[in-house]
Order: C-alpha cells, then structure tokens, then sequence
C-alpha cells in the first residue's frame, strides 16, 4: 500500500459480548489499514471478520462494545463523530453490504422502490429518473428481468438476487470505501465473477477502498490485493493475496488444505486441528 | 430393488396468478436411489430452491409429478411427512425463529411428533454439528452465520429424517466448517443410508457430495452428468464449461470479450 494514500485505519480494535456464560471477545486488539485497493478478510466461522466490518461503521449493536484507539477515516477519527455525523457517513462515504441480504431489506416495500429511495436520499434526483437508475443498476449486477424484480418484494426473490440488489443499493451513492461482508456466497461462480468485475472495476476506475470479507479462500486469494487472515477475534497472518498459497500459519494452511477439489477427489476432507496456543498468540499488526 | 427414493416427473412450478404468471420451474424430471447423493447446480434465480421447495411441500401451486419410495405426494403434506423428510434452508438467518433459543428450536420438532427423551437428544444434535452444550441458550443472533447453520442442520436431523433436502448447506459456513459439515453429512448418509438431494452453486462441493449432477438454467435441466464426467471437464453445454472455467478463481480475463 506503500505509496497509496490510506483510506482506513483502524488501531487496537475490540468486540466484547456481555451473555449469559460471560464475556465473549468478538474482536481482541487488531490493527489494520486500507488503501485504494481490494483487501480481503479470511478465516473461520466466528473469527470476528462480521463484527470487524460493523465496527467501522459503529453499527454493534447493545448490549456489545466496541473500543479502539483510533478508527480514522481519511484522517478523520469516526470515533469522535456524533451519531448524526455517522449517519452522513453509512451509505455515503461508506458504505457495507451485509452478510444476511434479505435480513436487510424491508420485507414491505419492494426491492425497486427500496433502490429508488436510496438513491433519491443522496441525490435529490426525480422519481422518474430514481427508477431509471435503479433499474441501471439492477442490469449491472446481472439481474435478468429488471422489471420483474423492480416490483418484487424481498422475499420473492431468490438467495443470489437478493446478494445482488444489496450489492446495487450500496454502490449508488458512489462511496469511498465498500465493506462487502460475503457479498457473492449465494451466488453461483458465473454471476460471481461478473458481480467481482464491476466492484474490480470501481477499485480501478475511481480509486475505491474495498473490504472484502470472504470464506472463500480460492476467491480472496485470487481477487483481492491483500489477506488478512483472522482467528479467536485476532489476526494471525496477513500477506499478499497471490502469495496465500505460501501462508505459512499452520491455521491458514488448515484452511487451505480443507477445500474441496474438483480435480483431487477425497473420501473425507481435512479438518482443521486447533492449537489453543493459537488464540494466545499476539495479533499481527496489518498495517500494509 | 431399482424404485427410487425420490422421483420427480415433468415438475412445473408457478408464481403469481391471472395474466400475470411466472413459470420458474419447467419440466424438470430427475431420479434419486435410496442412499443416493443428487446435485442440482446453476446459476441464481434458475429454479433450485423452488424445486426443493414444491418437493417438501412449501409450495403448493406445481404439478408433475413427485413420488417418494413410489408413493405419488400430494401438493399437501401429513404431518408424518415430515419424519421421511427434512429441508435445511439457503438462508440460516431466515430459518431459524429469531426469539426461540438453540434449545427450543432443536426441541420443537420433537414435541410436535411426540417424541420423548428431549434433553439428550438435543445435546447429542449439538455434538453431532460439532457445537458444544454452551451454545444451548443461546439466541440466533448471538451466533455467527456459521454457528446458525449447525443449528439449522441439527435441527433437519433431530427427527431422523431418510431423505434431506440441502439448499446451499455450507454456502454460509467457511471452509473448516463446510469440512467439518460435509464430512458428517457423509458420515450420516453412510450410517443411516439417507438420501441427499443437494442444490449448491459450488462445483468442488458438489463433485465431493454428489454421484449425479444435474445442472439448470432459467427453470430447466440443461445438462445431466456423472461426477466422473464433471472431474474429466467434459460438459456439453456451453453454460456448464463457463461454471467450471468460474470456479477456478476470479480472472480479470472472464469477461474480456464482454463489457461489464
Ligand atoms: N450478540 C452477540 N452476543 C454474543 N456473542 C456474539 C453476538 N454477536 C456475535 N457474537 C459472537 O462474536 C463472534 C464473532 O462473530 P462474527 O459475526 O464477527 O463472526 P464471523 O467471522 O463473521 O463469522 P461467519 O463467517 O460465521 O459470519 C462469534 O463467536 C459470535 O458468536
Ligand atoms: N414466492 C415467490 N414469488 C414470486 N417469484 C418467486 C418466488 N420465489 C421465487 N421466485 C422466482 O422464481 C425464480 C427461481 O427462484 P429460486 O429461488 O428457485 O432460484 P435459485 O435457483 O434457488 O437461485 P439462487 O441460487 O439465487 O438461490 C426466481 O426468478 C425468483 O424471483
Ligand atoms: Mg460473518
Ligand atoms: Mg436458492
């Protein structure tokens, strides 16, 4: 990221979870930065890569907490804005797409109008012309029968639609930086790929910061720039996404090595065997 | 004996009503034996979902024809059903009642079929999922999408089920996990002879669950192969080689005859 202007920084991260059986540690203490450029954030179910992404935008909700020593956004700490500064932030500057789609749409209002009002709150654009472009955008992520599903309601579309229609709302307002939480994971590999190229497209044409929170290791690796891999709430490796193969955490090299192969068929896959010392182990710092 | 498990003929399914008709399931015919691992693949919105939905009776405006051991289903399910038969859902967050804890929606099914034994059979469906006896209370939106999609998995399996209906199962689980998850799903299919049909957009995944593969597209099967004829990338159709050449990785290159 060297010579690339930063866009994020976050410093000293935490998630903490009041439940019944104690304090659960969502986050322990990472540290990271994002440039103009696509990062991907790997690792198991639960590692905390959800809750990293949310704590950008302040959106834990109570009874959780999220501290840090710094959340800089170009330059600016977001955590010294106002809620109402945040709000101007969410959906503007930036903007995340949530791992559960149909979750965050309203299950009363269809899809198309849903589009439209987004558009229309950043834009002050005519109903008429919301319409138009919401419709441009559902073209562009692949979705066969605009019309048709302008007038749907959420739950009339199917698993990847919904991905998409997330994916189309979020990139209306043009934001600086996209966290996309598993953006692609219902989709099949075909409308995968051309979802990937118009985000690819936005980090290359207009300087676009992007998250990109994935299980898929063989996607990330080939996707983003960079990986940062996480574990028990920390970061227990980062490296080049074209050098993942070569991971040398003995975590990401279980990970690797649990994939499925068209091409090497196995009776059983191989799981991951965990090493408590793992969890104990510092966070690597993933500053670039 | 050669009667299938699960059979389905000349399926159409339908949404909306008057002028206003949406087939999105056309003439779909595929065949299951008991003990059987059947895929179907294909690219979103082709109609996988909604074919395991008109066969575990979610839907009921289809018609074809759909047999379970040679017995003709009904668009209307019995109760008893639902023993033969278990669907685990796309979407955990959806699936899963958001103010019932992990230990009443394991213990729900239970109750509805009179079942007894309940605290040790929701523990050991815990277990089973590799989910501990912590995870018991706790709420759906105390998990992460993962942990939800053990509980859904669980749940499919607490009434011990012969045929499962798996809709992108893993699709929401990292890697570990999805071994993990696939790996006993294995297990339960060669411990219990159950009968999969699975529907999930991945080829590895699929490759490594299923004998059969049958692949859609705009609510048709379009292609029929073996998982020897998939691993020797030998598909017919033009939809089924570009899902094979996708699932390789991202590649800048994809598109490049096309504007994105
Ligand atoms: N409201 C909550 N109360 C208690 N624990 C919670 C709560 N929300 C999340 N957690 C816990 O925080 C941890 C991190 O969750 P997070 O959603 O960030 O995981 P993730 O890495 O995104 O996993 P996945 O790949 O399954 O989506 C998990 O162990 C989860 O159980
Ligand atoms: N309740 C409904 N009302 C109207 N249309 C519906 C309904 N459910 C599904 N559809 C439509 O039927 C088509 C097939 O949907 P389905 O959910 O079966 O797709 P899918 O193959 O499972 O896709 P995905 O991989 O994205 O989950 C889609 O065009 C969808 O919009
Ligand atoms: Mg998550
Ligand atoms: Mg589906």
């Amino acid at each position: 990221m060297s010579e690339q202007e930063t866009l994020l920084r976050v410093e000293d991260l935490w998630v903490r979870f009041p439940t019944r059986n104690g304090i659960v540690e969502a986050v322990r203490g990472i540290s990271f930065a994002v440039g103009r450029e696509r990062v991907g954030i790997v690792g198991e179910s639960g590692s905390g890569k959800s809750m990293t992404g949310r704590s950008i935008l302040r959106l834990i909700r109570p009874p959780g907490q999220m501290t840090a020593k710094e959340i800089s956004f170009k330059g600016d700490n977001l955590l010294d804005y106002s809620e109402r500064q945040m709000r101007d932030v969410r959906g503007h500057k930036i903007s995340m797409v949530m791992q559960d789609p149909k979750f965050s749409l309203n299950p009363v209002m269809t899809v198309g109008k849903q589009i439209s009002e987004a558009y229309r709150l950043h834009s002050g654009a005519s109903r008429g012309d919301a319409k138009r472009k919401a419709l441009e955008m559902l073209e562009a992520v692949q979705i066969r029968e605009p019309e048709r599903v302008y007038n749907s309601y959420p739950h009339e579309v199917s698993g990847g639609m919904g991905q998409r229609i997330m994916i189309a709302m979020m990139l209306i307002p043009d934001p600086d930086l996209l966290i996309a939480d598993e953006p692609t994971s219902a989709l099949d590999v075909t409308v995968q790929m051309r979802v990937l190229a118009i985000m690819d497209k936005l980090v290359k044409d207009r300087g676009m910061g992007l998250i990109f929170i994935s299980h898929d290791l063989q996607l990330v690796s080939s996707f983003c720039d960079r990986v940062i891999i996480m574990y028990g709430g920390k970061i227990v490796e980062t490296c080049k996404a074209s050098e993942l193969h070569n991971a040398k955490h003995p975590y990401t090299r279980g990970l690797l090595a649990a994939l499925p192969q068209i091409d090497d068929p196995k009776a059983k896959l191989a799981v991951l065997d965990r090493d408590p010392v793992w969890r104990d182990q510092e966070s690597v710092v993933a500053y670039d | 004996m050669n009667q299938p498990m699960l059979e389905v003929a000349n399926l159409n399914v339908y949404f909306g009503e008057g002028g206003d008709i949406f087939q999105a399931v056309d003439s779909v015919s595929f065949k299951v034996k008991k003990g059987g691992s059947y895929g179907l693949v294909g690219e979103s919105g082709s109609g996988k979902s909604t074919v395991l939905r008109a066969i575990s009776g979610l839907i009921a405006d289809w018609d074809g024809r759909i047999c379970v051991e040679g017995e003709v289903l009904e668009p209307k399910r019995e109760k008893a059903f639902y023993r033969k038969m278990q669907m685990v859902f796309q979407d955990p967050y959806a699936s899963l009642h958001p103010r019932h804890t992990v230990d009443r929606i394991l213990s729900e099914p239970l109750g509805l079929h009179g079942i007894g034994d309940v605290e040790t059979r929701v523990l050991k469906a815990l277990d089973d999922v590799g989910l501990g006896k912590a995870f018991r209370f706790r709420y759906p939106h105390q998990l992460s999408g993962g942990q939800r999609q053990r509980v859904a998995v669980a749940r499919a399996l607490m009434l011990e089920p012969q045929i499962l209906l798996l809709d992108e199962p893993t699709s929401a689980l990292d890697v570990s996990v999805q071994a993990e998850v696939l790996n006993l799903l294995s297990d339960l299919r060669t411990e219990r002879n159950l009968t999969y049909l699975m529907v999930t957009h991945d080829l590895a995944v699929v490759a490594h669950m299923c004998e059969e593969i049958a692949v859609m597209s705009h609510g048709k099967v379009v292609e029929v192969m073996s998982v020897e004829q998939m691993r020797r990338s030998e598909p017919k159709e033009a939809y089924t080689r570009e899902l094979l050449m996708a699932s390789k990785g991202y590649d800048p290159e994809f598109f490049a005859g096309e504007a994105v």
